[in-house]
């Protein structure tokens, strides 16, 4: 099992026309996934990916002819936010976006609006998806990762790379691997993640990386507290940053004292969460964790 | 992004919000045609100067006096521009005051706070107002939270009459005073909205003595990722005011942010520099900067972002730390084996390659003959880093 995707999903790819989008979707396909089309606006009727996949101009299109259920966007920043829209008008249930870059009021637009539908949003500014050996949607190199029993979750791009990367050294497969995004307002947050690698019976561990910046990671500890019975392994980014200077992510900015690194790790551990000072470490924790709970 | 108060109240005003206003001199020789300006147009005797510098705390550093008339101000003009003024957020070094704002002077009777960001826990704008006016708010936030009044708007609806009333009634604004801060905050919304504002704030707000509304201070930051739609408000970047490293790293396209220690680093993607920089000091060490080199890591960012770390005189050793995904590790490799031998570095440097072809990676730095220590693992290149660097 896994989450949110596996072998099954029929992914189509917005801007499977542009450079990144072609890149990536190609990367994807290569992985094993089905992609179904892609929608290029005024681009319908081609093919794309070396005439392999239907291009489409309207996800509605897509979804009519393909029966598209996840989307992958490669849409520049300023056409995002409208992207995603798209998608959810013509009922995609997942939609996952890469794009960085897009305005922060745009994204409180869009989240707002999708609370009235049916669409879950990965992202934006995020690396996507992967549940090993089955579909990778993102761009996640998915040699680094292997079939098992542990969720990820996290903030970051390579960082998550590093994490999984430790996991696969002692002998740790994962179930999904789900980069959520860096961005002050993301689709999905991490304790809805929590909560579905809870119900999921194969995932045995999850781990999840937080970042300096906001107060997701407590939220989410507060939810691990009550609702998860699985070892949660915590890692925050961000030991070392200095308040009022944002690290890199348009969210990594500690601008009150309940942001810092600190104060996060102390609630993670107060809620129950195996917390992880080294980012070198999460891999050895994780396996101490799974062999105390085999106990 | 950040802009000076004259120039967020610039936008205030444009928006309809009423300000106490005034004139910029950049010159000595201007003060005082400016202060008779200022004299005239806003038809008054007594003024206000305020050094124009980006950073917090002015006031207390002795960057704004009132001066009750114009021998005064011309005075008091002399004195504060040009200075280097010191406040808790400049740091010891202080920042030299290039410009001051010279304004008309308020008979004041009470000071309100009144912001507006975004709360990232509901994804929503929040609009935080309080009497307790023209203090440090986040004093009166750790303190007295329940003086606080939040107001949530939705995006898609935006701010609505009924909440500009009940803020307004809450802080307690009667008649005609009440009307004007019913337009001020709706105009102060506006403001925020239209120019992609990640904070609009005005601290003070002022009821003056004659029964007016009026912002006394303004502080404006932006979101950089709408800056490509907003033009003008790009243009009133003020580079003086930023680490001048860090200005010429964002010409070189890197996300570099300057700190105290002297073990530099150099990684692809934020979070994982973040961690780079945790495990340095985990090991002993402090890191001397965050530097993220996004997805490239070729020859030429790898010699740009050498350039900017070893700017840094206290730095003593570098670590490169780069998780190959899409991005080949041997590449990267023969991109740090190029810019280390031309740049003939003066200092340890420690690389450490994971991911896509790192076997081939190590083995091309390990033959190169050029001085790389190189690391396995992120523990071992951390604990290397460190050793060399004391």
């Amino acid at each position: 099992m896994s989450i949110l995707v596996n072998k099954d999903s029929k992914i189509i790819v917005q801007g499977i026309t542009g450079s990144e989008g072609s890149f990536h979707a190609e990367q994807c396909l290569a992985y094993g996934n089905n992609i179904v089309g892609g929608v290029t606006p005024g681009k319908g009727g081609q093919k794309a990916l070396d005439s392999k996949v239907p291009v489409f101009n309207t996800c509605f299109e897509a979804r009519q002819e393909v029966g598209a259920n996840v989307s992958l966007i490669f849409v520049p920043p300023a056409f995002a936010a409208d992207a995603i829209l798209e998608a959810a008008d013509a009922g995609i249930e997942l939609v996952v976006c890469i794009t960085e870059g897009i305005p922060v009021s745009d994204m409180a637009k869009v989240y707002t609006y999708l609370e009235s539908t049916n669409t879950r949003l990965i992202g934006p500014n995020c690396p996507g998806l992967l549940t090993p050996d089955e579909a990778k949607v993102g761009i996640m190199p998915g040699f680094i990762a292997k079939k098992g029993s542990v969720g990820v979750i996290s903030k970051s791009g390579t960082l998550t790379y590093e994490a999984v990367h430790q996991l696969c050294q002692v002998g740790l497969g994962q179930t999904t691997c789900v980069g959520i995004g860096g961005d002050p307002v993301i689709g999905t947050k991490m304790a809805e993640l929590l909560e579905l690698f809870e119900n999921d019976p194969e995932t045995e561990a999850i781990v999840m990386i937080g970042e300096i910046g906001g107060s997701m990671e407590i939220e989410a500890a507060q939810y691990a507290k009550e609702k998860v019975t699985k070892p949660v392994i915590g890692f925050i980014a961000g030991q070392t940053a200095p308040p009022g200077r944002r690290m890199g992510h348009a969210g990594a900015i500690v601008s009150g004292a309940d942001e810092s690194a600190a104060a996060k790790k102390a609630i993670m551990a107060d809620c129950g969460i195996i917390v992880v000072d080294s980012p070198a470490d999460i891999g050895m924790t994780v396996k101490k964790a799974l062999a105390t709970v085999t106990v | 992004m950040k802009i000076h108060e004259y120039q967020a109240k610039e936008i205030l005003k444009e928006n309809g919000v009423p300000i106490q206003d005034g004139f910029i001199v950049e010159n000595e020789a201007d003060i005082d045609s400016t202060i008779d300006r200022v004299a005239k147009e806003f038809n008054c005797s007594q003024f206000v100067v305020k050094a124009q510098i980006h950073a917090g705390g002015r006031g207390l550093g002795g960057g704004v006096k009132f001066c009750p008339d114009k021998a005064s101000a011309i005075e008091t003009s002399k004195e504060i521009l040009g200075m280097t003024l010191k406040t808790h957020q400049t740091g010891p070094e202080g920042q030299l005051v290039r410009k001051i704002y010279i304004t008309e002077a308020l008979d004041i009777e009470k000071e309100y706070y009144v912001a507006i960001t975004l709360d990232r826990t509901q994804s929503k704008h929040v609009i935080m107002a309080s009497a307790e006016g023209g203090v440090d708010i986040e004093d009166v936030a750790a303190k007295t939270p329940e003086k606080i009044i939040k107001v949530w708007v939705d995006p898609n609806l935006g701010f609505q009459a009924n909440q500009a009333r009940q803020l307004a009634f809450r802080l307690g604004f009667e008649g005609d005073s009440f009307k004007q801060a019913v337009k001020v905050l709706k105009a102060l919304y506006k403001a925020y909205e239209v120019t992609d504002a990640s904070i609009a704030e005005i601290n003070p707000l002022v009821l003056t003595e004659q029964g007016n509304v009026i912002a006394l201070d303004a502080k404006f930051n932006f979101d950089s990722n709408a800056l490509y739609r907003q033009k003008d408000i790009a243009s009133l970047r003020d580079t003086h005011e930023e680490d001048a490293t860090e200005v010429e790293a964002d010409a070189f396209n890197l996300n570099y942010i300057k700190l105290d220690g002297n073990v530099g680093c150099m990684v692809n993607g934020a979070g994982l520099a973040m961690a780079t920089m945790d495990i340095i000091k985990l090991k002993g060490g402090e890191p001397a900067n965050f530097l993220d080199v996004g997805g490239g890591a070729n020859v030429e960012t790898v010699k740009n972002g050498f350039r900017i770390i070893l700017s840094d005189k206290s730095v003593k050793a570098v670590l490169i730390n780069i998780f190959g995904g899409i991005v080949r590790c041997d590449r990267v490799a023969n991109g740090i084996i190029q810019a280390v031998s031309e740049l003939d570095l003066s200092v340890p440097v420690v690389v450490r390659l994971a991911g896509t072809n790192a076997e081939e990676a190590k083995s091309l730095l390990e033959n190169s003959g050029v001085s790389i220590i190189p690391a396995e693992s992120l523990e071992e290149a951390a604990t290397k880093v460190v050793g060399v660097a004391t």
